[in-house]
């Protein structure tokens, strides 16, 4: 008893810290996808445009400067900022319609299918994700796409593990039995009693993967696998800068801020989601 | 016999036997108890009688018949149950409503409207008001959460209904109250029961017929009134003896 | 001389939620006490507060005095010293109160060492000695682990290592609620004789009046945290005055009855 009473007065303390925590990542990440949306339709400059001087500093015409081809910066960080989003959105949706759809497999699966795909997913998360990834792109060659798909296949075996651990501990709750003999068969239970009650704890570690595939596709493109420019990533953007980020070390400094904005926010909203996820929600005795 | 298990055994994968040559019936109107310490094979039974596990010899039948898919449905309408953790039988993310309808809207009988009212009734007898209809569970105590499976469990007027340990989680003065609903819905209904516990006095308070299990196998059967006064078997004359009994008045 | 002296003892959560509240109660060495109460009425919280185990987020008010040491607000290196040699404590679920990847004789052995200072052949004989008087002579068992052996034979284990540090005050908190019946009535049986053998002091907490009927005469009723009624357990149960109680007895009463009479 006394342990649960030990939580509920952490919780007290820690709701508070937790409200402060999502408030800063919705802004965080309210102003990205604020500027990804502008972007759709607005521009300072065409994304092609190289009619700047080279390595110029943020000036009135051009607010963060430009690169060493002469495009506008602050254009390239706005498509940037698309970009990201694009990638973690994907990639999180892949990653989770299959690692779902595995790990429920795995759950129910009888014992030694259910021993085969988890040792399978073992191995695939032992895997570095960079170099799973870097073999899925160089195998089919360098796009927006093939890095969402390289991501969100490496996400879905760490998304399929917990699953699988999540809907086992369903599974043995007392309430699926009388599910059962109220007459629902499996299908149902899946969609009605297993579903929502994994998906808090689900859904706070997938908005975790957002930040993990967003830097994923930065650290792609910095290794030059990801989108090719003009349409290219802040993590491009990084590796164009670094010849001459003594020089002109707003080139560097601005999608590197953009990055931590953006991953820092998404792993903010995780913790407060996880608030929402409490168990102490439920209902202690 | 609405519900009769015939010579059945019961035995895991690993080998042990947890059931040796069961035979226990539940008739129409008829209130059964089966007392069984832990290793007894009651949860066993349990799941043999829910159609969840399949014995490993004899048969489990329904109205004579054995549960073959087919008439499952039906099977499910008849039998309803009541676990023994109230902090686990409900799906903590579904309000009542949700919970107490899901055997209509699972079986087919009822849905909409007509669910809600069935639903409404159904909590009523229960002693719950409507507005518990929108809440979750986690707002209700231990003994109103056995309510509410209790409502679930006669939501669809089954002929019987098997309660596995539900009271053994409540607080004593909470147990007296839910085993005297559960008396009033069987005067009321003619609802059987089948009770499954380790308690001797909630037996003794519900069950016309008693059914002592011990290291899966049957050591006695009989009146509950008999097993307690008078009982035949040294396993039942201990577990009688055990039970910790108030000084006199 | 009052081994354990509780004065308006308070327990609440960092929030401010009051847990127990202005509970006093005296013991003396060789003396028992039963503390009945429901889930919520703070009976377990007491027992910890009273060893200063209370977990962090709760805090203790008011007066502990055991064997002369305040509790209360006490350092935990005061508080060290008090447990094991002045009180003990079983616990309600032998599974969690048991380490689960320590034989039990090592177990067994751990207090006794700490507290009598035997090692080699003497503790041998000392764990041999202390598993024999709570029933658990096979040799098997002292080998084992808690999750191979049988829930009374786990509590049996607990009540050895509680006991094994010779302590004068020995707390038990629903030590036989989570036991089969047959079981139940062993260790009680066990727990009344090795009291008595001892002169230990008890304090026995449970929900179930029959069986703190059969452990102490004398009890503390216990509701929402304040003690609501105290007297010799006949009285209570022959005359409730809180209304609290007289429903609690009536329960009981109804229960106990369906058995029939004896």
């Amino acid at each position: 008893m006394s342990a649960v009473l030990i939580a509920s007065t952490d919780v007290a303390r820690a709701r508070r810290h937790r409200s402060w925590t999502l408030l800063s990542g919705l802004v965080l990440v309210g102003t990205v996808v604020l500027v990804a949306l502008i972007s759709l339709v607005w521009l300072p400059y065409a994304p092609a445009d190289t009619t700047g001087t080279r390595l110029e500093a943020p000036s009135g015409t051009h607010w963060l400067g430009t690169d060493k081809l002469g495009r506008d910066l602050a254009t390239q960080l706005m498509i940037g900022a698309r970009i990201a989003l694009v990638v973690g959105l994907g990639s999180v949706v892949i990653g989770a319609i299959l690692g779902i759809t595995i790990g429920l497999t795995a759950a129910f699966a009888a014992s030694w299918l259910d021993d085969t795909i988890s040792a399978a997913l073992d191995v695939v998360i032992a895997f570095p994700v960079l170099l799973l990834a870097m073999l899925i792109v160089a195998a089919q060659g360098a796009s927006l796409g093939s890095v969402i798909v390289a991501i969100g296949l490496a996400m879905s075996a760490v998304v399929a593990r917990l699953t699988r651990v999540l809907t086992k501990r369903v599974l043995g709750e007392q309430f699926v039995t009388a599910a059962r003999t109220s007459g629902t068969r499996w299908p149902g239970i899946v969609v009605r009693h297993i579903l929502p009650n994994i998906w808090p704890t689900l859904s706070v570690n997938l908005a975790l993967q957002f930040g993990v595939a967003v830097l994923a596709e930065a650290s792609l493109s910095y290794l030059g696998l990801g989108a090719p420019p003009p349409n290219a990533s802040w993590g491009r953007l990084l590796q164009e800068a670094q010849g001459t980020v003594i020089t002109a070390p707003v080139g560097a400094i601005a999608p590197g801020i953009a990055l931590i904005m953006l991953v820092i926010g998404v792993n903010f909203i995780a913790d407060g989601l996880r608030d929402v996820a409490d168990p102490a929600r439920k209902g202690s005795r | 016999m609405i519900l009769e298990l015939r010579n059945v055994s019961y035995r895991y994968r690993k080998g042990a036997l947890a059931l040796d040559d069961v035979s226990i019936g539940v008739g129409e109107g008829q209130s059964v108890g089966l007392v069984g310490e832990s290793g007894s094979g009651k949860s066993t039974i349990v799941r043999l009688m829910l159609a969840l596990a399949r014995p490993t010899t004899g048969t489990v039948l329904f109205d004579g018949e054995p549960i073959v898919p087919a008439r499952l449905g039906r099977f499910r309408a008849s039998v309803q149950t009541v676990f023994q953790d109230p902090y686990s039988s409900l799906d903590p993310r579904q309000n009542i409503e949700s919970i107490v309808a899901e055997p209509l809207r699972s079986l087919g009988l009822a849905r909409g409207a007509e669910a809600r009212a069935l639903v409404t009734a159904s909590l009523a007898a229960v002693g719950l008001p409507a507005d518990a209809l929108r809440r979750f569970p986690h707002e209700f105590s231990g003994g109103q959460r056995q309510r509410i499976a209790i409502a679930r469990a006669t939501v669809c007027h089954p002929r019987l209904l098997l309660a596995d340990e539900p009271v053994s989680a409540l607080d004593v003065t909470t147990r007296i109250q839910v085993i005297d609903l559960l008396a009033e819905l069987r005067a009321s209904t003619g609802l059987a029961i089948l009770m499954v516990s380790h308690d001797l006095s909630a037996i003794a308070a519900l069950c016309d017929e008693t059914v002592v299990l011990h290291n899966g196998r049957v050591v006695e059967a009989g009146p509950t009134a008999s097993i307690l006064t008078a009982p035949r078997e040294d396993y039942t004359r201990a577990l009688v003896a055990a039970v910790p009994r108030l000084p006199l008045a | 001389m009052t081994l354990l002296s509780v004065t308006n003892l308070g327990v609440h959560t960092d929030a401010g939620t009051p847990l127990v509240h202005n509970l006093s109660f005296d013991l003396a060495a060789g003396e028992r006490l039963g503390l009945i109460g429901e889930s919520g009425s703070g009976k377990s919280v007491t027992s910890l507060a009273v060893t200063g185990l209370l977990g962090a987020g709760l805090v203790a008010t008011g007066s502990v005095l055991l064997d002369g040491v305040q509790v209360v607000g006490a350092a935990e290196r005061r508080l060290v010293p008090l447990r094991g040699r002045v009180a003990s404590v079983v616990f309600q679920e032998p599974l969690t109160a048991l380490d689960p990847l320590m034989r039990i004789g090592r177990q067994v052995a751990e207090p006794i060492a700490r507290h009598r200072g035997l090692r080699g052949s003497a503790l041998r004989a000392a764990v041999a000695e202390a598993l024999a008087e709570v029933s658990l002579d096979e040799a098997r068992i002292s080998r084992a682990f808690p999750h191979e052996i049988s829930g009374g034979q786990r509590q049996r284990a607990a009540i050895a290592i509680a006991l094994g540090s010779r302590p004068r005050l020995l707390i038990a908190d629903e030590p036989t609620t989570a036991l089969d019946v047959t079981v139940q009535a062993q260790i009680l049986r066990l727990l009344d004789e090795l009291v008595d053998a001892r002169g230990m002091a008890l304090l026995f907490i449970s929900h179930d009046l029959a069986v703190v009927s059969a452990m102490t005469r004398d009890v503390i009723v216990m509701s929402s945290g304040v003690a609501v009624e105290r007297g010799t357990i006949d009285r209570v149960l022959s005359a409730p005055e809180h209304p609290y109680t007289a429903q609690l007895v009536q329960s009981a009463r109804g229960l106990d009855d369906m058995l029939g009479t004896r």
